[in-house]
């Protein structure tokens, strides 16, 4: 917008400043040819009459005679020989005539002219060397009379004010209305152009229904087009990819739910079955063992599967809640009898405190330990430190077992995930380290897994300790 | 020989936990409907009801307030084919004193319904020292283990009693929500606060606490709760 205007500004400013110029020069050539011309014939008319070698009154009558030549009374004349000199006003000092000047016309046949400016007032001084009429040797010879010509330029001066304010005059209305047209047309054109980067920015901030007005039917208005198309295009695709997606969330969950009666029922009389297998023939107990662990690990399943339905669907909640987490950890352990097979290095007591969902934390730290006592070896190592800041806890459980294969190592994080055959006949569902990782990701934290140099895994939950004030008794 | 109204529409579970139950040596009755529950609240009179919580008919919210309704202090523990952290506040705030989530395993409510009997007839850790705790409006009888607020009897659940006599019995002392789990729960496992939460709620309305600036049960930010004798 400002790129355009400044264009037409500088356009209707060097046009202006351009025509002044030229104008300016064409008047005062055309001053100047004249007075020369005018200067020139006079000295032609009266020189012949002084007599040569000049004596001071014939060089004053000269010198009066061209300036009364003028009737206009404006010219000041000097005629100067060897060292005489006389002026047409007597006492004029003629200080216009410089001895830059003086040695131009000793040097030159030519007339020989000057503009010159005393404070506000320009003069043009001429000079010019009387000649004898043409010899036989058809030179003609200087004889040394110079005459010199000052004229006030006022006319000239004037007249090229007036010009000044002439093309000021045009030139202001010409520049108000270039940079006016310049803005309606920066207008026409980069209206649209902000209405469509505002339009795509929209778009990609997910508003997929934005639409631009299109008027006219110049390139523009076409392109408004095309983008409407395409982002109705867009609308329609995302819909259906998300209609596709709650669809098979809704399967999920729906699958998951319906599993959960029947398993009811079995889970109920696993006990039992358990119970009554030692008085049963050695075929039937195993079956009927076989059925009871089948049964748990199913149960188990239909759990995860529920809870990543439940992160799928963003119906997963935090129940945030300021703890020691130490303490937790130590809970985490002691609940699942795992104390003696984990060593800890954990700090004080409530020298790491931060708001987290208990619940979730306890799934994350159950799942990564959990998963090094079955797929590392001992000794496990449970550690947790609050960074520099104390802004984010650390949590590392690290095994001694074979570590993970570099392979397998992006993907232990994803659903299902099995890294060869043998884990495949392990309890884990196959979905623990995704439910950590989703539950370390709603703190907005961070799990990764790595090998360590000296053998085993390492799996690191870097969690932010939020302690904002909002009340810890909102569980919904 | 404990008895457990088991109130499931499903005939499988209904069989499988009823079967499970009486090997534990419970005398279990069972009903299908909610309404066919309520009725048999009196002619059967349980020690403790396991009520499923999606029922035709009646839903299992309805049938739970209508048994608070009847008995206050009569054990409630929902069994919730539906985990979702909504469904379980709701069920507690309805009046549940525990809660498990199906598929549960027969071992896991037997203990869980344990413990819902221990907090109901059993004695508190500090009993057989009969004497009535008075603070304010509030007396505590913790040898009858009965509750009231200016001279008339408040009617407690067991786990609403169990908390109360838990913090009453160390005023000023802040309970972790952990430490008043296993303390009134006897949950061995980690973290469910909620359970707590909802808990110290209806204990609160019951003694009409002012919600906003509660008397005698303080919450202490990021801590727990305690009781403040005054």
């Amino acid at each position: 917008m400002i790129a355009f205007a400044l264009v037409a500004a500088v356009t209707a400013a060097t046009t202006g400043a351009l025509t002044f110029r030229e104008a300016r020069t064409g008047v005062l050539q055309q001053s100047q040819d004249t007075v020369i011309k005018l200067l020139r014939t006079h000295v032609d008319r009266l020189a012949p009459d002084l007599a040569f070698p000049p004596r001071e009154p014939g060089l004053r009558q000269l010198a009066t005679d061209v300036a009364a030549a003028e009737p206009a009374g404006t010219w000041r004349v000097l005629v100067v020989y060897g060292g005489l000199r006389a002026t047409s006003d007597p006492d004029d000092p003629f200080e216009e005539v410089t001895p830059a000047l003086r040695r131009a016309v000793d040097s030159s046949r030519a007339t020989v002219f000057q503009r010159v400016s005393t404070g506000e007032h320009t003069s043009l001084v001429v000079g010019m060397s009387v000649t004898f009429a043409a010899t036989g040797t058809g030179f003609a010879a200087a004889s040394g009379i110079q005459v010199f010509l000052s004229v006030p330029q006022r006319t000239e001066a004037a007249y090229v004010d007036e010009l000044v304010t002439a093309v000021e005059r045009a030139t202001v209305p010409a520049l108000g209305l270039a940079v006016l047209l310049a803005l309606l047309a920066a207008r026409g054109v980069l209206r649209p152009v902000r209405a469509l980067r505002r339009a795509t920015r929209s778009i990609a901030e997910g508003r997929l229904d934005t639409r631009l007005a299109v008027d006219g039917s110049d390139e523009l208005a076409d392109l408004s087009h095309t983008f409407n198309e395409t982002a109705a295009a867009l609308e329609e695709s995302v819909a259906e990819l998300r209609g596709m997606e709650a669809r098979a969330r809704r399967f999920a969950a729906d699958v998951s739910h319906e599993l959960r009666t029947p398993l009811a029922a079995m889970s109920a009389v696993t006990d039992v079955l358990d119970e009554d297998a030692d008085r049963l023939d050695p075929d039937t107990a195993t079956a009927v063992r076989l059925i009871s662990e089948e049964t748990v690990k199913l149960a188990r399943l239909v759990d995860d599967l529920m809870e990543i339905s439940r992160f799928d669907a963003g119906a997963a909640v935090l129940h945030l809640d300021e703890i020691d987490l130490a303490e937790s950890l130590r809970s985490t352990l002691a609940a699942r009898a795992w104390t003696d097979r984990v060593d800890t290095d954990l700090p004080p007591p409530d020298t790491v405190r931060g708001r987290v969902d208990p619940r979730r934390l306890d799934v994350v730290v159950a799942n990564l330990v959990g998963n090094a006592l079955r797929h590392g070896a001992r000794p496990v190592l449970l550690r947790l430190y609050g960074d520099g800041t104390q802004d984010r806890a650390v949590i590392e459980v690290l095994d001694s077992g074979p570590g993970i294969p570099a392979d397998v190592l992006p993907h232990v994080f994803e659903r299902f995930y099995k890294s060869d055959a043998a884990r495949t006949r392990t309890e884990g569902s196959g979905l623990g380290l995704a439910i950590t990782a989703e539950n370390v990701r709603m703190h907005g934290g961070t799990v990764r897994a790595a090998d360590r140099p000296e053998g085993g895994a390492v799996f690191t939950v870097e969690l932010p300790l939020r302690r904002d004030e909002s009340d810890p008794e909102s569980v919904r | 020989m404990p008895r457990v109204l088991l109130i499931e529409d499903d005939r499988a579970v209904r069989e499988a936990v009823a079967l499970a139950l009486r090997r534990q040596s419970h005398e279990v009755c069972a009903a299908v409907t909610g309404e066919e529950g309520l009725e048999l609240l009196r002619s059967f009179r349980p020690d403790v009801v396991v009520l499923d919580l999606m029922l035709p008919g009646m839903p299992g919210l309805d049938v739970c307030r209508g048994m608070r309704a009847l008995d206050q202090t009569l054990p409630i523990i929902m069994a919730t084919a539906r985990g979702d952290d909504e469904d379980i506040v709701v069920g507690l705030e309805a009046g549940a004193d525990d809660y498990v989530v199906k598929p549960v395993q027969a071992r896991v409510l037997e203990a869980r319904i344990r413990a819902v009997l221990r907090r109901a007839g059993g004695s508190p850790a500090d009993a057989g020292i009969p004497k009535i705790d008075t603070y304010g409006d509030l007396a505590v009888d913790r040898a009858g283990l009965s509750v009231a607020w200016r001279g008339e009897p408040v009617a407690l659940a067991p786990s609403e009693l169990r908390l109360l006599l838990t913090l009453s019995a160390s005023p000023g002392q802040v309970f972790s929500r952990q430490q008043l789990l296993q303390a009134v729960w006897e949950h061995s496992y980690h973290g469910d606060a909620r359970l707590v939460d909802a808990c110290v709620k209806r204990l609160r309305a019951k003694m009409g606490e002012p919600p906003r600036e509660p008397r005698y049960i303080q919450t202490v930010r990021g801590f727990g709760y305690r009781f403040v004798s005054r």
